[in-house]
């Protein structure tokens, strides 16, 4: 296995490096050898310097280039293709970014991708969910490189080291096949599901868009984010990118609270990894109760309120 | 503008996933199949681009043995105009399909192509950005709203955190998230007719396309189930255990 050579592909956001990268060096740690990492980007060399401290990295290749902001799938897969000859592994987190580049690379390199690799039983060998994680399949790749998209949170963070170097490379630059027009982050003051400690998540039972106030109340308390049941999205009480499930964020919280969410496998594929789980709901024959370590039978409009008066 | 769809046929998303004995893959034996859900939502979106007098003309592609025809008439039961069956017997994997897509492309020259983000089985999200790669065109992934003006395409995605648009010319690759639209029902007389309609035919292996999956897969598990924990009776029983039993908050 140490004969492996990894590039991690890094996200960063305006110099920030994200977290999920973090995690990404976790599972290349797992894999052996050694791990460069490459960031792209207008403001690259700050996240490069972050990326420089991350235990394990062996050399950061940063390329300062605005035709790499928000990931643009036809610029990056260009540029990881022109650095990929010499590695064996090209990681990257299966975050909408992950997903939407590194199976362009792979294409472009002639190979096959493995998707939101879960564990790492050897250089060639990994585990991922299939089916909305109702089954977990062990697959051997038949690639003589890799190209994988790591779930962040099965993998946890890794921590810091004095400083590897950071080299440049020449920039691939814009392809010319699409435009960047505009983004809406719902954002403000509470943190991402992606990287959330607590999250509390409401769902049909809720009743209304009005309603889900009462799960911002609580979040608040608990510094939490705020995620919601497709059902919820589905009725419009809230957008989709606040879906967990398997269509929409897997997540793995230390507390993971599901308010008024009867708890559907979807749903469930998408959370049931949390280290905690609470269910709060008024069917005392909820199937969430099933993955509840704490179930509490109550009216919601009762619960939520006296739980965020309380915290 | 031809719009080409891409459909696979999959479990149906209510069917419950069994093991064979041996663990070497999932039991689909006898299992109630589908078209994926996510394809479905790619077709309602090309016909709804015909009736908008955006497209001319829907062609639905699926790659797989016989009974992949029965997603494809009900791919034309809900709008597509032609049907194209490229047949082989053993499964391909997402390189695979978009090899086998790419050539498809080549002899159709659709304006735009659509495919779902993902299929529920293999949850890979792969095939559509690989066949972007492989024909060189730009390509939009998780698409929740599609504008077309003339030759250019503004996609909405569903990205983390939010939403972003893209703007890109035409042709293009488009992969679609479950807000774009709701698909529509089949109507049992368009049912009917479909049945009677002609399947275009392709033989896999007279493409010249090297569709050897890149993975072996070795075996299939059934994840450790969580187990229920303990019913509280109170909002002050549930704060006191979260703080000194789990030590969560």
């Amino acid at each position: 296995m140490s004969d492996a050579r990894i590039l991690v592909i890094a996200e960063q956001e305006k110099g920030h490096l994200s977290s999920a990268t973090t995690r990404v060096m976790d599972a290349a740690a797992r894999l052996g050898g050694s791990v460069d990492v490459l960031v792209a980007g207008s403001q690259s060399s700050q996240a490069a310097q972050h990326a420089a401290r991350l235990t394990g990295v062996n050399s950061v290749i940063s390329v300062e280039d605005g035709a790499f902001d928000h990931m643009l799938a036809e610029n990056m897969s260009a540029l990881i293709k022109s650095l990929a000859e010499p590695y064996t592994h090209l990681l990257c987190a299966s975050t909408t970014s992950g997903r939407n580049v590194m199976p362009r690379v792979a294409a472009l390199l002639g190979v096959g991708q493995i998707s939101d690799v879960i564990a790492i039983e050897s250089a060639d060998t990994f585990v991922r969910p299939i089916y909305a994680g109702s089954v977990l399949a062990t697959v051997r790749s038949r690639d003589a490189k890799k190209v994988i998209t790591i779930r962040p949170t099965a993998f946890e963070p890794v921590g810091e080291q004095s400083a590897a170097s950071v080299s440049s490379a020449d920039s691939t630059g814009e392809q010319g096949l699409v435009t960047f027009v505009d983004e809406q982050l719902a954002g403000g003051e509470r943190p991402e599901l992606g990287g959330a400690r607590v999250i509390i998540s409401g769902g049909r039972g809720l009743g209304s868009a009005e309603n889900f106030r009462l799960i911002e109340g609580v979040a608040d308390r608990l510094g939490a984010a705020v995620g919601a049941s497709r059902a919820a999205v589905d009725a419009g009480y809230v957008p989709n990118d606040l879906q967990v499930g398997q269509t929409g964020k897997m997540v793995a919280p230390e507390l993971y609270i599901a308010a008024g969410i009867s708890g559907a496998v979807q749903h469930l594929a998408g959370m049931k990894d949390s280290k905690v789980i609470v269910a709060i709901n008024s069917d005392e024959e909820a199937p969430i109760f099933q993955v509840a370590d704490y179930g509490l039978v109550a009216d919601l409009f009762q619960a939520l309120p006296e739980l965020e008066r309380k915290l | 503008m031809k719009v080409l769809v891409a459909i696979k046929r999959v479990i149906d998303h209510n069917v419950r996933v069994r093991l064979r004995e041996d663990h070497s893959d999932v039991d689909l034996t006898h299992a109630k199949m589908a078209m994926n859900p996510f394809c479905e939502i790619a077709l309602e979106e090309a016909v709804r681009l015909k009736e908008q007098g955006i497209a001319d003309e829907v062609v639905a592609v699926s790659i797989g043995d016989k009974s992949v025809q029965e997603q494809l008439r009900t791919a034309m039961a809900l709008g597509a105009d032609r049907a194209l069956h490229v047949s082989c017997d053993t499964p391909v994997d997402s390189l695979g399909a978009a090899r086998v897509l790419a050539e498809v492309v080549k002899r159709e020259s659709p304006g735009l192509v659509l495919l779902g983000k993902q299929s529920i089985d293999s949850d890979s999200s792969q095939t559509g950005p690989m066949l972007a790669a492989l024909t060189q065109m730009p390509q939009a992934t998780f698409a929740s709203k599609i504008t077309i003006d003339g030759e250019r395409l503004e996609v909405t995605r569903e990205i983390d955190g939010g939403l972003e648009t893209l703007s890109m010319s035409l042709p293009a690759v488009v992969t679609t998230d479950l807000r774009l639209n709701e698909p529509r029902y089949a109507k049992l007389p368009a049912i009917m007719k479909a049945k009677k309609r002609p399947i275009e035919s392709l033989d896999m292996n007279m493409l010249g396309i090297d569709a050897t999956p890149r993975q072996e897969l070795l075996r299939v598990d059934i994840p450790r189930e969580r187990q229920a924990g303990v019913r509280v009776d109170s909002v002050d029983e549930l704060i006191d255990r979260l703080k000194n039993e789990a030590k969560v908050i």
